[in-house]
């Protein structure tokens, strides 16, 4: 099911913003948080089939945009990694989220004291630094002559588009420095636990049903009466 | 628990004294991690193979992966300095500066 839910914005306005509801199912209500930029766009097809295969398990599962992601009307230069975290929260509360699916960069969003699984957890220096490098390599096509040190200083300093992404002063700081919650109580899915390469490193977004499926029963086996041998 | 991982946990970098064919084999499987090939169609690369400005899919933030990817499974840090035309032209071309950025230590 497609539909909204209502994002609340700084001075009381809100932003209905996209949600992708998969399933009714009664045994977990489980949030999805997708890596942020490219690698979002490169698994949000992976990430639907990773929610169907959860549907089978009785799984239900939550897939939101948040202000300037995906389809959102809001300007990602405005946005900060504080104001994503808390409407993360927000959206957990709407959704009645008892679990979480944190993956690549969307770990930095994982509301405290979630249960669930990171997936290929990515900080924010090595996400920042692979769009760097991108943008380097982009600027050295056009002639731009621009090392990675000023294309920081400028990030940090007015905001910075990397390989199209605008990205403003306040978010590429709270990139620069941020961290998975050490503190979390929370597994990982490793990339071996997937069985197959990661698609974030494909060129084009790509899709793997057995990949989908391994994942799906990653998750579903670590919940109770989940139903797993019965479907 | 380690939260922070690299992209792949399943490859240990390798060191200086690995075998080039070693080297070959990984920086082929990477290749095809990144473009989608079988395995088949990555063995098939030569020397001569075209690369950045050849293969469509190679973009900008296809070749940045790419170059992550090899630190992390290659275990060497790749520069500013290090990435030109020439290292990225060719299948020979990538495959020399990664064995030379071992070589390095």
């Amino acid at each position: 099911m497609i539909a909204t839910w209502t994002c609340p914005l700084a001075d009381s306005a809100v932003s209905e913003e996209l949600l992708v509801t998969i399933g009714d199912g009664s045994n977990a209500s489980l949030l999805i948080i997708p890596p942020l930029f490219a690698e979002h766009n490169l698994m949000r097809r992976q990430l639907l089939l990773i929610m169907r295969a959860l549907e089978s398990f009785d799984i239900a599962t939550h897939l939101p945009d948040l202000p300037g992601w995906n389809e959102s009307t809001q300007p990602l230069h405005e946005q900060s990694l504080a104001c994503w975290r808390s409407m993360m929260e927000e959206v957990a509360r709407q959704v009645e989220a008892s679990h979480v699916l944190a993956v690549r960069s969307g770990a930095l969003l994982v509301p405290d004291k979630c249960e669930g699984w990171l997936y290929a957890p990515q900080s924010g220096v090595k996400l920042i630094r692979g769009m760097v490098r991108a943008q380097g390599i982009s600027n050295r096509e056009a002639g731009v002559d621009l090392s990675s040190e000023e294309m920081m200083e400028n990030g940090r300093n007015q905001g910075i588009t990397l390989a199209g992404w605008e990205i403003g002063a306040q978010l590429f700081r709270d990139l620069e420095g941020a961290e998975v919650n050490a503190t979390l109580d929370i597994s990982e899915i490793t990339q071996e636990d997937a069985g197959s390469p990661g698609l974030w490193l494909r060129a084009e977004p790509d899709e793997n049903t057995q990949q989908a499926i391994q994942i799906a029963e990653i998750i579903a086996q670590a919940i109770p009466d989940n139903g797993v041998g019965e479907t | 628990m380690s939260i922070e991982r690299a992209h792949n946990e399943e490859f240990d970098a390798i060191d200086a004294n690995t075998d080039v064919a070693d080297i070959d084999g990984e920086l082929k499987s990477i290749i095809a991690d990144v473009l989608g090939l079988d395995t088949d169609t990555a063995a098939e690369f030569t020397q001569e193979t075209g690369l950045f400005g050849h293969l469509p899919e190679l973009d900008s933030m296809a070749v940045a992966g790419l170059l992550t990817e090899m630190e992390d499974r290659l275990g060497f840090i790749i520069e500013d300095d290090d990435v030109d035309g020439e290292m990225l032209e060719t299948y020979g071309g990538l495959l020399e500066f990664a064995q030379s950025k071992l070589a390095e230590g």
